[in-house]
């Protein structure tokens, strides 16, 4: 322990704690910005390079400004944090930031959801001391997911954190010297052409408008309003835990039924639910694997829900490509099945038919894209909004859903099991397989249909699960960086397992590159996960083959799983790409 | 008068330094062979931390000191590297060094791994030195066939080996932390300490950092001793410092002087005065980081301590000389816009506010500048000094500060008279014709490439002051000395 003195309050702080840490024991607070802190899964981001969190400490009879955020402390330290020099610093500081930034806030995706401009607040900054050249950049709209506009770049770095070491993705980097300094893939190349995944978790941390998703508000508002198409919605398991948050709705409170109401306010013609096809994909899935298990052959399994994870594994492990499951994410499920079997249903041609859909991810926007997902020039999924779009939209058309009555989903694909909304969270997609397939092998009914022991936040999980005779090894891993070593163990012969999941996002799909913004706050993932399994309880059924609708579809239109029309409608198949 | 004394530059033009038995010949490899038989690890410490030598790389860091922070940390690798990136502009005495007596920094690199315990050294080099490279690549290989450096060398336990990496040209990279990111193979940037090199330095293991002038007095120390090292130089920088001495001055190039010289003693007699019998204005040390040291301080002994005292510092050397043409803000400037171009860019006082500086330097010397910028300019210095990362940022204001302090009557002149002294300003400058001495020979108004030059031959000429680009083409091309500039 180091006994240190913060502005006369003496403070005890483990040995290499920073100065910022210790403050924060005695209510001290310092203002950060460059500074991440993602306490639930041990990663801190702390190049000090903001210089925002500057303070005054006195060791050894020599006083010197050093940032909080990355400055252990050192016993005896005598440490100051708001005098009026270090705030005039500070000060200066954040007016030189500025300076070097567009003031767009009033038209800025980021606008009240910004921690440059929460900082200006906080300063009560209403004029610029400084002012002078602007760095200027053209702007990357070369992927359908994300967007960078580099002139709002302050150069936190947090995405290199996010894409080099969580990720591994290492498409970012810093690019050019000094005042035109500026993160950026290799070259300044457009991020469409790196090998970059789409997985959002540099537009996750981004504290300014420099990385945003793509924005399709405006084409799903003109769908909406087309009298000749039929629009319909399905909301990804994240979402309903997520976007509470935008309309606070209290912690613990379920905001399913109000995200249902809002949706059909908004005017899409029926609302239905991805996780009825989460469950679809677990009669594929599980299908797949108990064969895999019987044939003892092309094993483990790997889950392919995650389009950030198949990306990462298309450009990173193409040894391996015949590894993972065949099936489609059920975002693209949901899509082949709507215009097809939902399609013939209602009479409608699926070019009429607009599948939107509402996903926590940015990834779903080019995954949707896809060649091999769109038939004759229909897409099985024509747009794709994020979580925090979706929001946009409610807000706009005067809709706060938190005052709604709760409402039901549509059927035939709105139903679903509490095995289809765990999805969400890392974890859960393995969780809701085993529900059914150990089932199916041990032809017994589960005594217990929770498996506690893959859910949570950590990286990499494993357990080995019981199924008739069968020791059934398992591993459940999220965030990219996680499943590079995984792959890794796995391209060695190192590792044995019979199945694993991989989510692109650290914690899965709650964390997801489109969710609302947690600014580092992971105790909201925390609860976006706890929500997550409470839906899951609260739903009368929680195995995927125990969905009524579900069995309608086999029996009405698809056979049974694994069948020809399964193949056609709701497997893929994975190219490897050229690293770029 | 104190006359030079060659301690780092002692071989330098003397030995051939392609030639091993030269250097032999010379005392070479003396101290090394005295360290490994005759002396500990600490021992050798001791010596070099009671002889009292500093770091010649600028900072002026106790090099015992540093030595004995990696000593005492406990770890399967350690590393010695040698930084030769030098880059303030017209500095050249590590070049001179590693180019004439190549070999007395290897030996020294090796007494450094013998008593920190490590068996790797790495020269950080600037590929921009052919030369040097070419000569250390030699002086390794024939070091090696001599049992000087290489497995269990002169047939003792101890192994040392030392490599070449080349910088790409950013002077950041002359800063200790950034150096090891570039040896890394990361973006050449200064990162946050704690912790210090000595004890996490490169691929995380205790690394010493030293610059090529450094080592070139680690072997002397060993051979004549700390107390003959400590009768040279003063009390608190004992021994000599190199410095490349230029600008307008008679002598220029590398001088090596004891500590404690007058900078008057500098320029008068090893410099052989002012060019031209110009009148003397000011002297640059410490490169772009340092300051200017003025008249009424030509008789402050040179040391580490005195020089920060007066506002400038040691640095590595570079020595530039002013006259009386000299515009001090013009010169601030000078040193400014290079440290912006060679800013990593990483933190944001550095990045924006050296951009900012300039650009308030700019409004000065173009005349459109204002009282109130004076404190302006105060407070981004301020700011930039004390919340910058690395050394870079936080000296990079000294220029702008140091003249301010010295030469704020020409600030003044700038700022509320619009007039340059030195004529150096372009934009504060007014070219007149003196209608007294033009002939009306219409050179000028024929040479004027914005034609603002009126009047008919054998009359008169006027220049339109709206549209005088101040290029100076007409008063270079009038031979009738007509055309005033003021």
């Amino acid at each position: 322990m180091a006994k240190v003195i913060i502005n006369d309050i003496p403070v005890e702080a483990l040995n290499d704690a920073s100065i910022l840490d210790a403050a924060k024991e005695v209510d001290i607070f310092i203002p950060t910005l460059c500074h991440l802190d993602l306490e639930s899964f041990n990663i801190e981001h702390r190049t000090g390079s903001c210089r925002v969190c500057m303070v005054e400490v006195e060791l050894g009879g020599r006083s010197k400004m050093m940032p909080a955020c990355c400055t252990p402390v050192q016993d005896g330290m005598k440490i100051k944090t708001n005098t009026p020099e270090i705030i005039q610093i500070r000060r200066t500081v954040l007016e030189l930031l500025l300076s070097d930034h567009p003031f767009d806030c009033l038209i800025c995706a980021k606008s009240l959801d910004c921690e440059l401009q929460a900082l200006a607040r906080q300063f009560g900054i209403d004029h610029l001391t400084y002012t002078g050249e602007r760095s200027s950049y053209p702007r990357d709209t070369s992927s359908n997911a994300i967007n960078r506009d580099l002139d709002k770049c302050i150069m936190c770095r947090r995405c290199e954190t996010a894409c080099n070491e969580i990720q591994t993705v290492k498409v970012l980097t810093g690019y050019k010297r000094g005042f035109m300094a500026v993160v950026a893939p290799p070259e300044m190349k457009p991020l469409n052409d790196t090998n970059c995944v789409f997985c959002g978790q540099c537009v996750n941390v981004c504290p300014t408008g420099a990385l945003t998703e793509i924005n399709y508000i405006n084409p799903v508002w003109k769908a909406i309003n087309d009298p000749t198409k039929k629009v319909i919605v399905q909301t990804a398991p994240a979402v309903r835990v997520g976007i509470g948050e935008e309309f606070n709705i209290p912690e613990n409170e379920s905001a399913t039924g109000k995200l249902v109401a809002g949706l059909r306010r908004l005017g899409f013609d029926a609302v239905f639910d991805t996780d009825f096809s989460a469950d679809l994909t677990i009669m594929e899935e599980g299908h797949e694997l108990i064969n895999r298990i019987n044939k003892n052959e092309n094993l483990p399994i790997l889950t392919s829900c995650c389009p950030g994870w198949v990306n990462f594994m298309e450009y990173q492990f193409p040894d391996l490509l015949h590894i993972p499951s065949t099936c489609k994410s059920p975002q693209q499920m949901f899509g082949a099945i709507a215009k097809s079997y939902y399609a013939e249903k209602i009479g409608v041609s699926p070019k009429d038919l607009i599948v939107v859909s509402i996903m926590p991810c940015l990834a779903k926007k080019y995954e949707a894209a896809k060649p091999e997902f769109i038939n004759n020039g229909v897409p099985d999924v024509d747009y794709v909004l994020s979580t925090r779009e979706l929001a946009k939209m409610f807000k706009e058309a005067g809709i706060n859903i938190a005052k709604l009555k709760d409402e039901d989903y549509d059927n035939p694909l709105g139903e679903s099991t509490g095995a289809g909304v765990i999805f969400g969270a890392s974890g859960g997609v393995l969780e809701a397989a085993l529900r059914t397939v150990s089932e199916v092998i041990s032809k017994t009914e589960l005594k217990d249909v929770n498996f506690v022991e893959v859910r949570g936040l950590e990286g990499i999980k494993e357990a080995t699960v019981k199924i008739g005779e069968l020791d059934v090894k398992v591993a459940v891993t999220s965030g990219l960086g996680n499943a590079r070593k995984i792959l890794e163990k796995i391209r060695s012969g190192e590792a044995k397992y019979h199945a694993i999941e991989i989510m692109a996002c650290p914690g899965g799909c709650i964390n997801g590159g489109g969710q609302p913004y947690i600014h580092g706050d992971t105790t909201k993932l925390e609860r976006r996960m706890k929500m997550i399994y409470t839906e899951d309880e609260r739903k009368v059924i929680r195995k995927s083959h125990d969905n009524p609708y579900i069995q309608k579809l086999y029996k009405e239109f698809l056979g049974e799983p694994g069948s020809k029309k399964s193949h056609e409608l709701l497997h893929t198949h994975y190219h490897k790409k050229r690293e770029k | 008068m104190v006359k030079q004394v060659r301690i780092a530059l002692r071989n330098c033009g003397r030995v051939n330094p392609e030639s091993i038995e030269d250097y032999i010949n010379a005392r070479g490899y003396e101290a090394l062979v005295t360290c490994l038989f005759d002396k500990k690890p600490a021992d050798v410490i001791n010596i070099i931390t009671e002889s009292g030598l500093r770091g010649r790389g600028g900072g002026g860091f106790p090099t015992g000191i540093k030595w004995k922070a990696a000593a005492a940390e406990v770890s399967d690798e350690k590393f010695i590297i040698c930084n030769a990136d030098e880059g303030d502009p017209g500095a050249f005495m590590d070049r001179a060094v590693l180019e004439g007596d190549t070999h007395s920094v290897l030996e020294a690199m090796t007494i450094a791994g013998y008593s920190v315990g490590a068996d790797k050294g790495i020269i950080y080099i600037r590929a921009e030195y052919p030369l040097a490279i070419e000569r250390i690549k030699k002086a390794i290989e024939i070091s090696k066939e001599y049992g000087f450096l290489g497995k269990n060398i002169l047939g003792t336990e101890f192994s040392f080996d030392i490599e070449l990496k080349y910088g790409a040209g950013a002077f950041v990279c002359g800063e200790e932390t950034a150096l090891i990111a570039s040896i890394e193979g990361k973006r050449g940037e200064p990162v946050v300490k704690p912790p210090y090199p000595a004890q996490k330095g490169l691929w995380g293991k205790p690394t010493i950092v030293n610059n090529v002038e450094t080592f070139a007095n680690i072997c002397p120390i060993i051979l004549n001793g700390k107390d003959w090292f400590r009768s040279i130089g003063t009390q608190k920088s004992p021994g000599t410092k190199v410095f490349a001495l230029a600008g307008k001055i008679n002598n220029v190039g590398l001088i090596e002087i004891p500590m404690g010289m007058t900078l008057r003693n500098v320029i008068d007699n090893i410099g052989g005065g002012i060019r031209d019998g110009k009148e003397f204005k000011a002297v640059q040390t410490g490169g772009p980081s340092g300051g200017c040291i003025t008249r009424e301080n030509l008789d402050t002994p040179i040391d580490y301590d005195n020089l920060l005292s007066i506002g400038s510092m040691m640095g590595s050397g570079g020595m530039i000389v002013m006259d009386e043409d000299d515009c001090m803000v013009n010169f601030a400037k000078f040193f400014l816009e290079f440290t912006i171009d060679e800013s990593c860019g990483k933190c944001a006082p550095c990045r924006v506010g050296n951009k900012r500086l300039l650009e308030l330097l700019e409004k000065v010397t173009n005349g459109q500048a204002t009282e109130e910028i004076i404190p302006q300019i105060e407070q981004l210095c301020a700011t930039i000094k004390k919340a910058s990362l690395c050394g870079l940022g936080q000296t990079s204001p000294n220029p702008v500060l140091s003249t301010l302090r010295y030469f704020r009557n020409e600030y003044d002149e700038h700022i509320k008279d619009k007039k340059c002294r030195s004529k150096v300003c372009k934009a504060l400058l007014k070219y007149e014709i003196v209608p007294d001495k033009c002939n009306g020979c219409t050179r000028c108004a024929r040479s004027c490439p914005v034609q603002c030059i009126s009047g008919k031959v054998k009359e008169v000429h006027t220049i339109d002051q709206k549209a005088c680009i101040k290029c100076g083409v007409c008063y270079t091309n009038c031979k009738f000395n007509a055309i005033i500039v003021s």
